[in-house]
């Protein structure tokens, strides 16, 4: 924790780990899908399912998916804003299994593409990303993020660091599947990686999917 | 890091305390303090600004279970304590309300808390006339006492009971009233010793787990023993245990405490009769909780 971090964040309230957390993790979904989905599936597990209403964690979801930002006090009304918008949306209680209490999956839809992501909050405003599209991950959102899914060959994933101009602080690889010949590296900066960058790798043989998830 | 590192440093150099804390902060993430401070200003700002539109209004909260303790508290007027008091304690109700409340607050130490701090700078802006600057530097005091809390110790409910939210923010507060008051960093950590032992062992016990009751009037009810530690250290009265071993020792009660005292909402007043009733009558009304 940095003094900062102490001393703040800005925040609508009432509780970091259900309402800021959890606001951030379907922020987080935002971004990764470029903008507000058609439809959207919220399953909450553990904690999140017991108290989601008392801390307003269906609200922050709903505001986060739509893309506002943790200081937003139009959060308090998401729901009247979601229903002003074309955004479908359901909320779900499930058990989510061997995940930390305060775990939310998100199911969304946008441009014909169905995306499935899992974070937990894991208290102070912190969360982790744990699964997208089905390859569990770790993703604390603490840095710029790229998920980049690769073809799963020797070289490839040389290939894509070659178009990275900037300097590069983590990096996982995950494979995805052995049979189709898929991984999925998540690179993770300080600073933010370029347009130019992005569009470079987008257009690189060995990658299939590209998303950035640049940090708040 | 111990805050006796700070209050030395600052004897050694003879720089002034806030600034000894921002070095420090600027050593570590390579941000420059002027930057530092300046994001600080803008944290008061939005926390000063709030209290001023909140103060003493009714809320509607996510629960209903508060709402309306800031504005009985500013109709009032104080038998006993000063104005400084009770204008440190409408304003910390209604931040913690408004936080219930889905409202815009500044999570210092954290959201459950953040009446405390905006409490009392707010009644030295109020009631002190302080100048902006000497609010940051005041503020800073307090975030330099809870980054040691944080380091030596934990500021999470969850994790430590109350006494490290409230707990923490008191001491916080403290400090923060004993340095503007004083520039004397020494009194400080001694104001800020006292305060966290007045509430060492506190439970977080909060009723169905929502940020409410007793979360709400705690932070009243802290902006006194704020004021009480920080008039103490003033008067030269020390804490015989120093500052960074309090934290120490706070840390240790906090281990020990059970599951059910640590923000789950099952044990302190959270399983009195009264508030299994509130919970049962939410569930009902609202559909708070869809696990049975
Ligand atoms: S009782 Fe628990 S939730 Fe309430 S203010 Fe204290 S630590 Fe926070």
């Amino acid at each position: 924790m940095s003094l900062l971090d102490v001393m703040g964040p800005v925040m609508v309230g009432p509780s970091s780990s259900h309402t800021l957390g959890s606001l951030r993790i379907a922020r987080f979904v935002y971004k990764f899908i470029g903008g507000i989905p058609s439809r959207v599936r919220f399953v909450l597990h553990g904690s999140f399912a017991e108290t989601w209403r008392g801390h307003g964690t269906d609200k922050a979801l709903l505001a986060g998916i739509m893309g506002m930002s943790p200081q937003d006090e139009r959060i308090r009304d998401a729901q009247e804003i979601a229903a002003r918008s074309s955004l479908k949306y359901s909320f779900e209680f499930d058990d989510l299994g061997e995940v930390h209490a305060n775990t939310v999956l998100i199911e969304a839809w946008r441009n014909g593409k169905k995306y499935r992501i899992m974070g937990s909050s894991i208290g102070g405003g912190e969360i982790r990303i744990v699964e997208i599209n089905g390859v569990s991950c770790n993703i604390s959102w603490e840095y710029h993020t790229l998920v980049v899914v690769i073809r799963d060959v020797p070289g490839s994933l040389e290939r894509i660091l070659r178009e990275m101009s900037v300097n590069i602080t983590n990096l996982y690889l995950r494979r995805i599947s052995a049979v189709e010949r898929l991984a999925t590296a998540i690179i993770e900066t300080d600073d933010e990686v370029p347009e130019e960058d992005r569009v470079k790798m987008r257009e690189n043989k060995c990658v299939i999917e590209c998303y950035y998830i640049g940090r708040d | 890091m111990k805050f006796s590192e700070f209050v030395a440093r600052s004897k050694e150099t003879g720089l002034p305390l806030p600034r000894v804390i921002l070095e420090r902060e600027e050593e570590k993430t390579g941000v420059p303090r002027e930057k530092l401070r300046q994001y600080i200003g803008g944290m008061l700002e939005t926390m000063l600004e709030e209290a001023n539109k909140k103060y003493g209004k009714r809320q509607r909260t996510l629960t209903g279970m508060t709402g309306s303790n800031g504005y009985l508290m500013r109709k009032a007027s104080p038998k006993m304590i000063s104005s400084f008091n009770h204008t440190a304690m409408v304003a910390a109700l209604s931040m913690a309300e408004s936080n219930a409340a889905m409202g815009r607050v500044v999570a210092c130490p954290t959201a459950g808390s953040c009446g405390v701090l905006s409490g009392i700078l707010y009644s030295l802006w109020k009631l002190e006339n302080a100048s902006k600057e000497e609010l940051i530097d005041a503020f800073i005091v307090a975030g330099g006492v809870g980054w040691v809390i944080s380091r030596n110790a934990t500021l999470s409910g969850a994790e430590g009971g109350c006494q490290a939210e409230i707990g923490s923010a008191t001491a916080m507060a403290a400090a923060a009233l004993t340095y503007y008051f004083s520039r004397d960093g020494m009194k400080c950590s001694h104001a800020a010793a006292l305060a966290l032992k007045s509430l060492m062992g506190l439970v977080c016990d909060p009723v169905g787990g929502f940020v409410e009751v007793p979360c709400v009037k705690r932070n009243g009810i802290a902006t006194n023993i704020a004021i009480a530690a920080a008039e103490m250290a003033l008067a030269g009265i020390e804490s015989v245990i120093p500052f960074d071993e309090v934290v120490e020792a706070m840390r240790r009660v906090g281990r020990s405490l059970p599951e059910s005292l640590r923000e789950t909402g099952k044990g302190g007043i959270a399983a009195t009769p009264t508030a299994r009733r509130l919970v049962e009558k939410l569930r009902e009304k609202n559909g708070l909780a869809m696990r049975q």
